[in-house]
């Protein structure tokens, strides 16, 4: 093992040996990747809402209109983060069943899964999951649709921002938009592993 | 053989697959193009800069990969070095018998394509799915995927609702939000029931040994959440020194690649679970690749270690548009592909020496690369590799003649005065093949040699020289 670690340090000095000079690390300023026209002056739970709906996910702010939007969808039973159940307990009516734990054994009998995210990204409409704040990460995967709920003073404003914010946590998931591909003729689909329906509820 | 390999595959293509390659490459690339000049000033600048930061990662490995492994093992992570696609291959056997694993669900990586994991664990009693809904059909046709970032860009719906009914998922259905459903209920049961996931990685952060692994179906965060011991397949140069850097880099990649602001999961994973968290691997273990690429490193094609792989080259090439995937014979196919598999291919360079000459040095792929790759440069420097290398060039006319014209003045002259004769002579008397082949379809402009010295002689006299 060691010895192939070796050997392959020591094919890459031998590469880099010949070299007089190594390229330098540009130094520049991050702004140039930022869409800082687009940001300027927005209010960021507006901006992200709007970005959200360009990649193909849903924006709410308030609760009822998510169980009426689950209801609609005939979306009945689901995971709930046992954290913020209590605060939504009171808004679902008795048509729904709500579990506090994922049993993977019955991947398939939740129609949504409702967890918290870590931040979110106006600039791209991205929800932000990480172990740390996620409760289940197959929980907010696995069904059909996935609701993050969004703390407002914890958007980022643009790309950058977000990635400076990494923190230390190992697992770190951006979702810009529901699960999706354009593999069969190039035709966009909907829901492949993931969610069909990526939902932010902005609190 | 009258033709190179590549001329010989394109030319046997299908008419209706080369049309559909053509036009959703050429959607894509316009796309791309709209959506970098509408969202950036300078969207160059951020293309020079990204090239920038990759060539200094690539030229300081020595000093990035140590740091990489150091973080990893830190976090938890064990870190594992293979040298060749054998040994990367048995490395992960090695894993999985460790713990008594025989099923790997994988999400796409290219490293697994190159090593043939999927083969190799087969034959060795393992199963090793693919969940990528494009490699999963590859897999089950037992083909081989022609575009980086869209693996089944070759096939059309009816041919995947066939594959499906013979694998017994479900009854013919040509339908792709049918097709994708059936994939989805097949492959979530899978997951959970692998005892192993198998990852890529985008970008590898020095600074913080953090990976980046991005896909838009979820299949790789399904992976991660599913089994309980990751495994990922990284290449040595996908290294970038810092996390700041990675802001950039995907700004850049998802544009590029699919014309997507970002893809749609972004992962960054710095090493196994945390005790909290119910789901996801306990274990995690990192094999950094080399495979060549240390040989490529040290050639003056080392340029091409910037790649990201995000396809845009393959998108924009006129040759691509027409030959589409499989004439490149290997992994990587469009324009980066005839820089990287030649050079990848080590002893068997040869085999592969035509790709570089299946190109007109149009330039399109320099200037869509989200690297700057210059690779009409590395394109030419490979030419000249296998000229010195007498790798032989089937198809291409003998050049003595023109060298002998073209270095002696009288005769230049004196050929100048018989090019009239074309003016006069019909070109499928020519008996050049390649000549006659152009000519089947077009007309040879009048011959006008001798214009510009006429027109150089006049110049001087008139100004008394």
């Amino acid at each position: 093992m060691s010895t192939e670690r070796e050997a392959i340090f020591s094919r890459i000095r031998g590469a880099l040996a010949p070299l007089h000079e190594r390229a330098p690390l540009p130094q520049y300023d991050a702004e140039i990747s930022v869409m800082r026209g687009m940001i300027a002056g927005r209010d960021l739970a507006e901006l992200l809402a709007e970005r959200m709906k360009r990649v193909g996910s849903i924006a709410l702010t308030d609760v009822a209109a998510l169980v009426a939007h689950l209801r609609e969808g005939k979306w009945l039973r689901g995971y709930v983060d046992p954290a913020l159940w209590p605060g939504l307990a009171p808004h679902f009516g008795a048509d729904f069943t709500v579990e506090q734990t994922f049993d993977r054994t019955r991947v398939d009998d939740y129609a949504f899964g409702i967890t918290r995210a870590s931040g979110a990204i106006a600039e791209s409409g991205t929800i932000i999951l990480n172990d740390a704040t996620t409760s289940r990460r197959l929980g907010s995967l696995a069904p059909w649709v996935h609701v993050a709920v969004v703390e407002r003073a914890t958007i980022f404003s643009d790309v950058t921002q977000a990635v400076a914010a990494l923190g230390d946590d190992r697992n770190v998931v951006w979702c810009t938009g529901p699960s999706k591909t354009a593999d069969v003729e190039g035709i966009l689909i909907e829901g492949v592993h993931g969610p069909g329906v990526q939902i932010a509820l902005i609190v | 053989m009258r033709f190179q390999q590549i001329d010989q595959f394109a030319a046997e293509l299908k008419a209706d697959t080369r049309a559909s390659v053509y036009q959703s490459t050429k959607t894509t690339h316009e796309k791309r193009t709209k959506l970098l000049f509408d969202q950036f000033t300078d969207p160059n600048r951020l293309r020079e800069i990204a090239g920038e930061i990759k060539q200094h990662a690539i030229e300081n490995l020595d000093t990035y990969l140590p740091q990489v492994e150091a973080k990893l093992q830190a976090a938890g992570a064990q870190v594992h070095w293979a040298s060749t696609a054998e040994s990367a291959c048995e490395t992960v056997l090695r894993i999985m018998r460790a713990r008594g694993a025989t099923k790997m669900v994988k999400a796409k990586t290219m490293v697994s394509e190159e090593i043939e994991l999927a083969h190799f664990l087969e034959k060795h009693g393992c199963e090793a799915l693919e969940t990528d809904l494009g490699e999963f059909i590859i897999q089950i046709d037992h083909d081989h995927p022609s575009h980086i970032v869209r693996p089944i860009i070759h096939k059309n719906r009816r041919e995947i609702a066939q594959s499906f009914e013979r694998e017994g998922l479900g009854a013919y259905n040509d339908d792709p939000g049918t097709i994708t459903r059936r994939a989805r209920h097949f492959l979530r049961h899978k997951y959970l029931a692998a005892d192993v996931g198998l990852t890529g990685a985008n970008f590898v952060s020095a600074e913080s040994g953090r990976m980046v692994i991005v896909t838009n179906e979820g299949n790789s965060r399904f992976c991660l959440a599913a089994t309980k011991c990751h495994i990922a397949l990284i290449g040595i140069e996908k290294i970038v020194p810092r996390d700041r850097d990675l802001g950039l880099l995907l700004n850049l990649l998802g544009r590029s690649g699919t014309a997507q602001d970002l893809t749609v999961y972004t992962e960054f994973i710095g090493g196994p679970k945390s005790a909290a968290q119910p789901d996801g691997p306990e274990e995690m273990h990192v094999i950094f690749v080399d495979n060549g690429r240390t040989e490529v490193l040290a050639s003056d094609c080392r340029d091409i270690l910037r790649c990201i792989r995000c396809g845009a080259c393959l998108n924009v090439c006129p040759v691509y548009r027409q030959a589409s995937g499989h004439a490149y014979r290997s992994v990587y196919p469009g324009p980066v592909g005839a820089v990287l598999s030649p050079l990848l291919a080590g002893e068997k360079f040869p085999s592969l020496a035509d790709l570089p000459k299946a190109s007109s040095l149009c330039g399109a792929c320099h200037e869509v690369c989200p690297v700057n790759i210059p690779i009409p440069d590395l394109l030419l420097r490979l030419r000249n590799k296998a000229k010195e290398e007498g790798v032989p060039s089937p198809g291409t006319p003998p050049m003595g003649a023109w060298a002998l014209l073209a270095t002696q003045p009288t005769v230049w002259k004196a050929s100048l005065f018989g090019g009239k004769l074309m003016n006069h002579l019909p070109t499928k008397m020519i008996p050049v093949p390649a000549l006659q082949a152009w000519a089947d379809k077009r007309e040879l402009p009048r011959w006008r040699g001798g214009e510009f010295r006429k027109w150089m002689k006049e110049r001087k006299s008139r100004a008394g020289l």
